[in-house]
């Protein structure tokens, strides 16, 4: 059973980090990051729930927390690069380009 | 017993307290007032003074000590201890650095004092006199070093000074190349005295590098050890005393202020060859060769200086070629181990050189910096002080006998044809005459006959007080500062001769009574002869002679300076051009711009790596994380 809760933490993990790479969105790419680490949560339940202990949920709680802070001050930030190109495109931020 | 001798330590300190104290004070107050330039000269006169003061009661101390245990030492700080090389700041007082001091340290004031009014019109009057206490401090560091390397403090020390006041008149190129060259021979002679330091440190260092030890323990070397040590310490000196080959530095010295000339050439500097040959006379005496040598560069260095000095027109320069040739004199003396009598006339020669150098600065004053003798002429009357007192310091250098020279110089003949050396003696001999001829030769023209530029004639007055009152001391002293040393035929002590005894391996020679007059009477003779001839030449005026043939090639100083400048200089240069554009780019820069091109290229390689978008470093990181999380999956296996 817990081999089932995995393939799908996987499978989403997987969608996440495709996400990241593949689109070029603000949104899209911050919404793949959430998908990320709903996946750990995921994995880190299904693990509490095969070890019969609350370590896991401590663990998806904080990074709940962790998610909800990150949402407050990523969303603030693509606000003030929105202010400063007009863009929401990633491609745009390329300053480090050797 | 130590802090009794601590004012050893001030001696040399006075003076360089004194340049500090003036540079700075002039450095905070040039920019919002103008201090008189007397306060600076006022300043500068302390602390030689001082210094003074402190080498007489050095004197009186060292006098009141048995003559067996004639020295004292002072400490100041332990300056470094590397292996077996302790050193330390030690300054010691025996017969000879008590000598020394008391010489230097007088004329070294007396010439502060004659500068004030000398250089009274000048702009940067506290450079001038920083310079000269910084001068005077070196010296007494040298004179009064306890080791050869403290020595070698002063002595690099010298050498600074002299470059910076030679050029002093910087406006003028030809006095940069002037200070240049001096501190560039000076260089080359000193690189043979650090050798030798070397050697000496490498043989007998181990048991201790103060000069008593060094004494103490020189006879564990071996005579060929000892050869190389005396000449290559012989090589430094004939840098710093301008012997040959390396005395061309010392008539372009000319070119600086004329109170500077007068202490190069009285009491600091040139004489520290001298002094240092006498301070490591334990190791001359070892071996009789090192003397030969050293008897002969001097006695060959006094005859071409003397031929050189006279066919110059520049009164200046023929003081320098005097004191050149004198130098030769000390070194004749102190090769055929007559230590006393060489230091004697390094004593003598002090007071009469600088008597001459501040007289000839005194004319010069008047004269508006005029320099070319040919354009004087019949000043006996507008200065007869300066004309008196010069007269004293010619007859002094010419070897008139009573004065100074004459018997520092015929203690000199003396010793060398005592001690066997017959042909030192008769090109000494020859050398005194032409000292005569050309010393009067310089003063006939200058001050006898009729006035050959009128309108500076009419112009000249007698030089201020505060420049002639040292001129009548320094008088009295080449008058009577022969009578110190008196030889045993006129009743004399030879007082110089037996206070030196503690500290020089004088080798006294047996000659007769006979002997002794015979060297008298030459020596009288040829300064008579020298005098006479000058007197039918120059007597009753003459006009600026035109040199052909020898006294053509003898006015140019027989070409040695072009002969340098061809041998050493312009190679020297060629080489330094050949390896700044053919070596350096290829040899040295080459790889290092390699390292530098190979840099760049991988730079190239890998930056395309560097795409600047978040989502390709995502991927890195993700890449990364993964071979991480393998590697560690397998090693849990």
């Amino acid at each position: 059973m817990i081999h089932d809760y995995l393939v799908l933490s996987v499978i989403l993990f997987c969608l996440g980090v495709v996400g990241v790479f593949a689109r070029r969105n603000f949104f899209t790419v911050f919404m793949s990051v959430e998908l990320m680490l709903n996946a750990s949560n995921l994995a880190f339940i299904a693990f509490a729930r095969l070890q019969q202990n609350m370590d896991g949920h401590v663990l998806a709680l904080l990074i709940m927390a962790v998610a909800a802070a990150e949402a407050a001050l990523a969303l603030a930030v693509v606000i003030l690069l929105h202010k400063q190109t007009g863009k929401l495109d990633t491609n745009v931020f390329s300053l480090l380009k050797g | 017993m130590e802090h009794s001798t601590f004012y050893l330590g001030m001696i040399p300190l006075y003076p360089l307290l004194g340049a500090v104290c003036i540079g700075l004070f002039h450095v905070l107050t040039c920019k919002r007032w103008q201090v008189p330039p007397l306060v600076y000269g006022l300043l500068a006169c302390v602390g030689p003074a001082m210094s003074f003061f402190l080498a007489l009661r050095v004197f009186f101390e060292l006098r009141a000590l048995p003559l067996d245990a004639r020295f004292f030492t002072y400490k100041a700080f332990t300056w470094f201890s590397v292996g077996d090389l302790h050193l330390d700041m030690g300054f010691l007082a025996d017969p000879l650095s008590g000598l020394m001091l008391l010489f230097v340290t007088f004329i070294g004031t007396l010439i502060h004092v004659y500068s004030i009014g000398y250089m009274s019109g000048d702009k940067s009057y506290a450079k001038f006199f920083a310079y000269m206490n910084l001068f005077l401090g070196s010296m007494l560091i040298l004179v009064l070093g306890d080791s050869p390397v403290v020595m070698f403090v002063g002595w690099e020390g010298v050498g600074l000074c002299s470059y910076l006041l030679i050029s002093y008149y910087s406006e003028d190129r030809d006095n940069v190349l002037a200070g240049n060259k001096a501190f560039i021979v000076n260089r080359i002679g000193d690189l043979g005295f650090v050798l030798g330091m070397g050697f000496l440190f490498w043989a007998i260092g181990s048991h201790g590098f103060d000069f008593l030890s060094l004494k103490a323990n020189a006879h564990m070397m071996t005579e060929s050890s000892i050869l190389i040590v005396c000449l290559l310490l012989f090589v430094g000196a004939t840098g710093k005393s301008a012997q040959i080959p390396l005395y061309v530095w010392l008539p372009d010295a000319m070119a600086g202020p004329t109170p500077v000339s007068a202490l190069i050439h009285a009491a600091t500097m040139v004489t520290a060859g001298v002094y240092m040959v006498a301070r490591f006379s334990f190791l001359y005496v070892e071996v009789a060769a090192a003397g030969m040598i050293v008897a002969w560069i001097g006695i060959l260095t006094a005859l071409v200086a003397a031929i050189f000095g006279m066919f110059q027109d520049d009164i200046k320069k023929v003081l320098a070629y005097s004191t050149v040739s004198q130098l030769g004199y000390m070194f004749a003396g102190v090769g055929v181990t007559a230590y006393s009598a060489g230091i004697f006339h390094v004593f003598t020669h002090a007071f009469f050189k600088a008597l001459l150098f501040l007289g000839a600065g005194a004319v010069i004053y008047v004269l508006h910096h005029e320099q070319n003798i040919w354009k004087m002429g019949g000043l006996k009357k507008k200065m007869p002080i300066t004309y008196w007192t010069m007269l004293i310091g010619a007859l002094a250098l010419a070897g008139c006998p009573p004065f100074a020279g004459f018997f520092s110089k015929d203690e000199i003949l003396y010793s060398a044809l005592a001690n066997g050396h017959f042909f030192i003696w008769l090109i000494g001999v020859l050398v005194a005459a032409m000292t005569a001829y050309y010393t009067f030769r310089m003063i006939f023209v200058v001050f006898h006959g009729q006035p050959r530029d009128q309108q500076a004639y009419d112009h000249a007055h007698e030089a201020p007080l505060v420049m002639t009152v040292p001129l009548i001391i320094l008088a009295i002293g080449a008058l009577f500062a022969g009578f110190y040393n008196l030889p045993a035929m006129f009743g004399g002590e030879q007082m110089i001769s037996h206070w030196l005894a503690p500290s020089v391996a004088d080798q006294h020679p047996h000659g007769s009574f006979l002997l002794e007059f015979f060297v008298i009477a030459t020596s009288v003779a040829a300064f008579a002869f020298g005098l006479w001839v000058a007197y039918k030449r120059f007597g009753k005026g003459a006009e600026e002679p035109v040199f052909t043939g020898f006294a053509r090639f003898a006015y140019h100083k027989f070409y040695v300076d072009e002969l340098y400048d061809a041998v050493f200089v312009r190679p020297y240069k060629a080489i330094g051009a050949e390896i700044s554009e053919g070596v350096e780019p290829n040899m040295t820069d080459a790889p290092v711009t390699g390292v530098v091109r190979l840099y760049m290229r991988v730079g190239t390689l890998v930056k395309v790596l560097q795409s600047g978008y978040v989502r390709v470093y995502a991927i890195y990181m993700v890449l990364g994380l993964g071979i991480m999380s393998f590697i560690l999956s397998q090693s849990l296996n």
